[in-house]
């Protein structure tokens, strides 16, 4: 057990590291003037050879990537261009904001996808198993961007219009500073995460648990006269959760890395909302920080994705 | 004695086709993927009927006094942008790019995905490690977020969006593959195959591709409505194609700003969106259930134990 722990979290390391290398390698190697960039485009050869001093731009490639990674090893992400904040402050002081939407929005769309899911697959082409079939389909193939866009035009400006003012639009309110306010700040941002994601997990569960059905132990089971209650939940159910598992920790890593189109949508000052504005500022720093914080934050769910899986398969422990 | 009416042999192909052929929702997906590209190859014909180009400004009339877009009408069949272009036009012009870029990234991407997903599981050893651990490793990164970060130091470009697209979605293609490959490749005719002198290229092309052909035919339909999405995404965060060619995503960026007075922004480019996408989800499914018949036989024994 403890040896998979160790490998698989070698391997995370390895791939954030590639993560890293390629950014600096696309970013500092590839042929365009940083300190061009920073400067600005009226600065005098003086100011851009110090910034390029400043910078350590003038030193060979090697040295600069092994000051890079000497930095990113002690958690040091840099300075914005911009803002002169250092880019861990940005993440600390933004990453509150992206985690409530993250958080909140999987215990939505995991309870919802799974139960969805469970109650159509355990009555096959029944009206019910086709209306939920539908309905995941339609929300799976629309883009988060236009959901989030829809439900601010009707659930925000209509019912504004209606002289209902249910949802707020765009802003955050801390949790800390009123629980409730948070939450109504969120909920529209919840339910596009929670609609989009939902469907996806609902035809995830579905499937898989029609696939566990088809196994001869379910027959078994139910041959031993075990309830059909307990043959879904505790037998079909617990060995269609893997690739469950697997897409959950692959969402909620990505997620916690910035929702970016969600953010940009309801205009959450989130790390997502961050990045995409960074780019638009040229804002190197902050751009190659939030991409490898959350690259990290991948990786780290992927590792506690293997180890559910050794919880739920006891095969696997022994390995 | 009755003559007997000859059978006709039907082949795997022939039976796909006839089963899809039942399926209603798949044939009204197929006829609104039909529609789609035929309004996009028809697309010159939409601006010159109405007169007005994709990215042709109508200040005067497409504007009102204040600077507001004009709502659908005579001139303006779908309404006006902010800009004072014309909805309909850049709707048209839009399913080009969606159309283009989502077939075009789901091309690559199998194509990509089908080489190195075969070949790890044919030449197995170092290589299959090797290249295993690399679509690990393209399936554990955060693709959105390196995709801007990526089209944000490229200068976005359609070009670049195919490209940025294609690489976040071979990897899953790959590892599926390599999969179903390593289960053939000890089949007997494999084997005889190789017993008979044929070489690498050969089994791969001949023995194995056509096996493997249906898994990937399933998984280029449905990353087609994905990659379009994808690009849509892109566009819209404005690091995808970049203006003025009209793109159903960036005219969805441009709605945000005029969503309270002109709702046409948003409906008509977000319901070509929502119709493509869907379209080609349905018919993936479909195709899915086609050549998968296990699904089948599964969907039957659920239902018989659960009576």
């Amino acid at each position: 057990m403890i040896g998979l722990v160790l490998r698989r979290a070698g391997g995370g390391a390895l791939v954030v590291w590639l993560v890293a290398s390629a950014v600096f390698v696309c970013y500092f190697a590839v042929p365009h003037d940083v300190a061009r960039l920073i400067a600005g485009k009226q600065a005098s050869e003086r100011t851009v050879a110090a910034v390029r001093a400043r910078l350590e731009l003038d030193r060979p490639v090697a040295v600069q990537y092994l000051h890079f990674m000497g930095r990113l090893a002690r958690g040091d992400l840099g300075v914005s261009f911009v803002t002169q904040d250092s880019v861990r402050a940005v993440i600390v002081r933004d990453l509150p904001v992206t985690a409530s939407l993250a958080l909140g929005a999987a215990a939505l769309w995991l309870s919802a996808g799974l139960l969805a899911g469970v109650v159509a697959a355990t009555r096959p082409r029944s009206r019910l198993d086709r209306a939920i079939t539908t309905v995941a389909l339609f929300f799976y193939s629309m883009p988060p961007f236009l959901l989030g866009q829809l439900l601010l035009f009707f659930c925000f400006y209509r019912l504004y219009l209606a002289g209902v003012e249910l949802f707020p639009p765009g802003s955050y309110v801390p949790l800390t500073e009123s629980p409730l306010q948070w939450a109504r700040f969120l909920a529209l941002p919840w339910l596009t995460i929670a609609l989009a994601n939902g469907a996806t997990y609902a035809r995830l569960t579905r499937s898989a648990m029609l696939d566990a059905f088809g196994e001869d132990y379910i027959r078994t089971a139910r041959s031993k006269g075990i309830s059909e209650r307990r043959v879904v939940l505790r037998h079909a159910l617990r060995s269609s959760l893997a690739p469950i598992v697997t897409q959950f920790g692959i969402d909620l890593g990505t997620l916690l890395g910035g929702a970016i189109v969600t953010e940009v949508v309801f205009g959450l000052p989130g790390l997502g909302r961050e990045v995409v504005q960074a780019i638009t500022r040229q804002d190197l720093p902050v751009i190659i920080g939030v991409t490898i914080f959350g690259s990290a934050l991948v990786v780290t769910a992927n590792v506690a994705v293997d180890l559910c899986y050794a919880l739920l398969d006891p095969r696997l422990r022994r390995r | 004695m009755t003559p007997v009416a000859p059978i006709r042999p039907r082949g795997p192909w022939r039976l796909a086709s006839e089963r899809i052929g039942r399926d209603r929702a798949a044939i009204a997906a197929i006829a609104t993927i039909l529609l789609a590209a035929l309004v996009a190859v028809a697309a010159p014909l939409f601006a010159a009927l109405t007169g007005h180009g994709p990215a042709e400004q109508f200040i005067e009339t497409g504007l009102s006094s204040n600077g507001i877009p004009v709502g659908p009408g005579h001139e303006f069949w779908l309404g006006c942008d902010g800009l004072g272009r014309d909805v309909l036009v850049r709707v048209v012009y839009g399913a080009r790019i969606s159309l283009l870029v989502g077939v075009l990234a789901s091309l690559l991407a199998v194509v990509c995905g089908a080489v190195v997903g075969v070949s790890a599981a044919w030449y197995g050893g170092t290589l299959d490690a090797l290249l295993s651990r690399l679509m690990d490793a393209v399936l554990s990164l955060p693709y959105l977020l390196l995709a801007l970060a990526l089209a944000a130091l490229v200068g976005p470009s359609t070009g670049i969006s195919v490209v940025v697209i294609a690489f976040f979605n071979w990897a899953a293609v790959g590892r599926v593959l390599r999969g179903e490959v390593l289960a053939i490749r000890e089949r007997e005719y494999v084997q005889a195959a190789r017993a008979l002198g044929a070489g690498h290229a050969r089994i791969m092309f001949v023995e194995i591709l056509p096996v493997v052909a249906p898994t990937a035919i399933v998984y280029a339909t449905l990353l087609i409505p994905s990659s379009i999405g994808f690009e849509a995404t892109l566009s819209f965060l404005g690091l995808g194609v970049p203006p003025p060619t009209p793109s159903w995503g960036n005219m969805l960026a441009d709605a945000m700003a005029y969503y309270k007075v002109a709702w046409w922004l948003l409906l008509f480019p977000g319901a070509a969106l929502l119709a493509i996408t869907l379209a080609f989800n349905v018919l993936g499914d479909s195709v899915r259930d086609v050549f998968d018949p296990r699904f089948e036989r599964s969907v039957a024994r659920a239902r018989g134990g659960a009576a």
